[in-house]
């Protein structure tokens, strides 16, 4: 594995994706969503909103990573509070 | 009633799952491990967190190839896909000459990109290629090595001739899937052929165009060989697309990191465009 480069931040970073996408799953099988209609223009089902907000959290990462020098912690904090309101009122 | 359900067909997906894992996704964490590291050699790299990304975002360079790459994806958009439809309505629809048509238009999809490049970098020439020479000898001042204008035009054109072919076809098949019955509806409404092509024939058309357009807009955005044989990127910059820019800083320069921070941002730009035109389109469906 070693040509793939590994860091301990990417790792992290993966990992939580994969439990992320693990912990949806198990939650999707123990109750099945359906699609509704929140502050999204589109009906969403769960796995949707999880898109959105993974996606827009990215581009919300290069926003701040282009327009300002602080730390990126701030932009994660962002980022969780966004993708927590999109999945929950999105 | 219980209806029992059964998933086990899966498992059925697992070759291909491994496939993707195998050639996109494991590729993918290296690329972003590559992105936040300064890699000298295998064994020495240091992390540099969003250095790379910082570099990126900030680079003039990047900033103007992206602007070409939307102005050329754009246009071979408007282009391509109403000369698409275009083409499609007139082919013939049965007897030999439905075949001949048929082959024709295949002709250009079979052709690899590097030999589309040198035909029309020939074909260009202002000295031995027929299309400069003509265009010269009318009067036109063309020569799409040092105008830059000329040069779009000559990009523009190949990929026109090289890729509508692709949208003819299969709007072709998505009109010779319309049952004769809304066609006879029409005549009996005596509709005309606009409202034919409006009411019956577009939105039938709707979910091959929406693959034509998704497949034209995710080729022409990565569009490399093509514009890279015909003028290398020139004259100056003008024709360097993002996948040309990217090459350069990644095999030219071997700057790994900023190539792959590059690549990362390229790969959110195509995630997010294409994202929006499936959604649209069949969020369009649903609403009616």
């Amino acid at each position: 594995m070693s040509w793939m480069a590994w860091t301990l931040p990417t790792a992290i970073f993966f990992a939580t994706i994969a439990a992320i996408l693990v912990a949806m799953t198990v939650y999707e099988i123990k109750s099945p969503c359906v699609e509704r209609k929140g502050f999204l223009p589109i009906e969403t089902s769960r796995g949707d909103r999880l898109f959105i907000g993974l996606l827009t959290s990215a581009y919300i990462h290069l926003l701040y990573v282009g327009l300002t020098e602080m730390t990126l912690w701030i932009a994660l904090a962002i980022s969780c509070v966004w993708l927590f309101i999109v999945m929950r009122w999105g | 009633m219980n209806k029992v359900e059964n998933n086990r067909a899966w498992f059925l997906v697992t070759p291909v799952f491994l496939l993707v894992a195998f050639s996109a996704v494991i590729p993918l964490m290296t690329v972003v491990n590559y992105s936040v590291q300064d890699i000298f050699d295998q064994n020495t790299a240091y992390f540099v967190g969003a250095e790379w990304y910082r570099e990126v975002l900030n680079d003039p360079r990047l900033h103007d190839s992206l602007l070409r790459q939307f102005i050329f994806s754009g246009s071979v958009l408007l282009i391509e896909i109403p000369l698409g439809i275009a083409v499609a309505l007139m082919m013939p629809t049965r007897g030999w000459t439905a075949s001949a048509s048929l082959i024709l238009l295949a002709i250009p999809l079979l052709i690899p990109w590097n030999v589309i490049g040198t035909i029309w970098q020939v074909f260009g020439r202002a000295d031995i290629g027929l299309f400069g020479w003509a265009l010269n000898s009318i009067g036109v001042d063309y020569n799409y090595a040092s105008n830059p204008m000329d040069a779009w035009f000559t990009v523009l054109l190949m990929d026109v001739w090289h890729w509508t072919s692709l949208v003819a076809l299969l709007c072709y098949s998505g009109l010779r899937a319309i049952p004769e019955a809304y066609y006879q509806a029409a005549r009996i409404d005596r509709a005309s052929n606009w409202a034919i092509f409006r009411y019956i024939q577009l939105p039938k058309l709707k979910s091959v165009l929406v693959i034509g357009i998704l497949l034209r807009f995710m080729d022409s955005f990565m569009i490399y060989t093509e514009p890279f044989v015909l003028t290398g990127g020139g004259p100056g910059n003008s024709t360097t697309f993002l996948s040309q820019t990217l090459t350069q800083m990644a095999i030219g320069q071997f700057d790994l990191g900023p190539a792959a921070a590059f690549s990362l941002i390229y790969f959110l730009i195509v995630l997010l465009v294409s994202w929006l035109f499936f959604t649209t389109i069949t969020h369009l469906d649903k609403a009616k």
